[in-house]
């Protein structure tokens, strides 16, 4: 164990990438998940449609190669670049390719905590004359996320394991797993307790965000 | 669609004017999209030699991703024979050896948890949630790592025993998704009505006879959805085994890329199959959720385990939307105003529209079919 924590700057560094790619990816799916929502809703078919097309075959698609499009495909292949270093340039492909594959989800939470409003909130905001945008903003996105706190929790644990993800070829961020994967291949110290350490350094990030959603949803449902 | 209609009324000309212009919108915009992807594989679109707005950009440029012969490698039936059939077969050779064994591994530790003995029920709740807490692909390096870990700790030579990257594939995917499975089993047996294992009891069987031909038949029907959705999230998580080398279908696909440099075209095919692939499983979890709700059965969710908030849902994000548990109404987007028993009514969260296939309203089922996912 003492070989472990003598590298626990590496470890440290690795969980540093891990977290910076969990909030951006969050943010940008978060965003990206309210859109598609609010397209999957919309009057208008065409933007049905694609939300549609989109949520269902990103979420059937490996998040592998979702990764794997961006860094060979996108970043490679097509030579777009986002930053100048190597290592920021595959971290914001990461984040984009972890945003528009959490997005799905995301969005498919929404949908069915839209599904969980009663019919008369509605129907009374268009009585009141709400058009359709100002429905959606003032009254159906708001119930909406509160009764999705909790799946939203899920989809955020679920985010920071899939971090893990973005060391695949084409990318290669320097996260948590590919950290450990080093230094289990470097040999520089003894794998159980390397793999015991990175363990619990997840299960550091991923319980208490469980717990702490787990109280936030109770403490925002809307009561009915 | 009437069933739309509850968030907007029905356009008027007003509306249908605007509902066109935003139609016009999108496909601009969606246009624009397309034609960047398509210059920029097509490597005219740093090029400034030509303007762009002229035939010899917009040409098949025959460096780039989009040329016959980029395409050509898949025509050949050497390519599918060679490459991607062997590889779809050890995707599911790996899926299916993962999926039977996480099953298993769920059966025990989801009853486990539910033991009256607390040696039992610790043990077992520590495994699931450490299993459930870890990134998958955490568990695939330390289990292609055990030979080290032998040598380091048993001081057994490295080379008496090796682990080969199918046995890490399924070994991983079978202790996360087994741990996933584990808690949609404790759901669905919790979610058996009380009474049946007071009467169980009542007429004198023991716990285990009350497990197995109580509890466990009736709870089987109602996670049938839930362990659909979560096999759909294993074989998608098997391609994690591309990082591992293990030559599963993305890996046979990214070989042909390399070789035929058409990284583009393989991309494309490989979603396609994986889509299609994982688009059935997931028909399959939805009619059978379907069945149950017409059978008037409710279908167990992972999340409603009660217990602690512990909502690790799928390593990928898990298939059935966990649906926000206490809250039910009706449905505002894909069904008009029906039903009374809204609190059993599973809400097809999992695949398209949300068509209550609740057998309450015939009028619907119909449009069950229509309105679903275009992929």
């Amino acid at each position: 164990m003492e070989a472990f924590l003598s590298n626990i700057d590496r470890v440290v560094d690795g969980f540093s990438w891990t977290v910076r790619l969990t909030l951006f990816s969050a943010f940008f799916s978060f965003i990206l998940g309210i859109l598609l929502t609010a397209m999957r809703v919309s009057p208008v078919p065409l933007l049905r449609g694609l939300s549609t097309a989109y949520v269902e075959g990103i979420r059937n698609t490996p998040l592998t190669l979702v990764l794997l499009f961006c860094g060979l495909g996108l970043n490679s292949a097509l030579g777009l670049s986002l930053a100048d270093s190597v290592a920021l340039d595959v971290f914001w492909w990461g984040v984009i390719g972890l945003s528009a594959y959490t997005a799905c989800f995301v969005s498919e939470s929404l949908r069915s905590g839209i599904n969980t409003i009663p019919l008369g909130q509605v129907e009374a905001a268009r009585s009141l004359g709400l058009t359709f945008t100002q429905n959606l903003r003032l009254i159906v996105i708001p119930q909406a996320l509160r009764t999705v706190v909790g799946p939203l929790g899920s989809v955020l644990i679920a985010l920071t394991k899939n971090t893990t993800v973005a060391s695949v070829a084409g990318l290669g961020v320097q996260e948590a797993s590919r950290e450990m994967k080093l230094m289990f291949d470097q040999g520089i110290a003894p794998v159980l307790p390397t793999f015991v350490g990175f363990a619990i350094g997840f299960l550091i990030l991923t319980l208490p965000m469980g717990y702490f959603f787990g109280w936030l949803s109770k403490r925002v449902a809307v009561v009915r | 669609m009437s069933a739309q209609a509850v968030l907007f009324d029905v356009p008027g000309p007003k509306a249908r004017l605007r509902n066109a212009l935003y139609t016009v919108l999108t496909v601009f915009l969606a246009l624009i999209g397309l034609a960047i992807l398509y210059l920029g594989f097509n490597r005219t679109l740093s090029d400034r030699e030509s303007p762009l707005f002229s035939a010899q950009t917009w040409a098949v440029n025959p460096a780039g991703q989009w040329a016959a012969d980029k395409w050509e490698p898949f025509l050949r039936p050497e390519t599918w024979t060679g490459y991607v059939i062997p590889g779809l077969q050890n995707t599911l050779t790996a899926a299916l050896t993962a999926s039977v064994l996480a099953i298993l591994f769920g059966l025990v530790f989801g009853i486990g948890r539910l033991s009256e003995r607390w040696w039992i029920r610790i043990p077992s709740g520590a495994v699931v949630e450490f299993f459930r807490g870890i990134p998958l692909l955490m568990l695939i390096f330390f289990t292609m790592a055990l030979p080290i870990v032998a040598w380091q700790l048993f001081d057994i030579p490295t080379g008496t025993f090796q682990v080969t990257a199918l046995v890490a594939v399924v070994t991983g995917l079978t202790l996360y998704n087994g741990s996933v499975l584990a808690e949609v089993f404790r759901a669905g047996i919790l979610a058996v009505p009380k009474g049946q294992s007071e009467a169980a009891q009542a007429i004198g069987m023991s716990r285990t006879q009350t497990m197995w031909t109580i509890l466990i038949p009736q709870a089987v029907t109602s996670m049938m959805p839930a362990i659909v959705a979560q096999l759909v999230v294993l074989l998608k998580d098997s391609a994690l085994g591309y990082i591992i080398a293990f030559p599963e279908l993305l890996r046979s696909f990214t070989l042909v890329a390399t070789r035929e440099s058409n990284v583009i075209p393989a991309a494309i095919i490989c979603a396609v199959i994986y889509i299609l692939i994982n688009l059935s499983l997931s028909r399959i979890a939805i009619w059978l959720e379907r069945r149950n709700a017409r059978r008037g059965r409710p279908s167990a969710k992972a999340t409603a385990a009660g217990g602690a908030p512990t909502a690790v849902d799928g390593v990928t994000g898990g298939l059935p939307v966990p649906t926000p548990s206490g809250t039910a109404a009706e449905p505002i987007v894909g069904d008009t105003l029906t039903d009374t028993r809204s609190d059993e009514e599973p809400r097809p969260e999992a695949g398209d529209d949300p068509e209550p296939g609740d057998g309450g309203s015939g009028s619907d089922s119909g449009s069950g079919s229509d309105g679903g996912s275009s992929t």
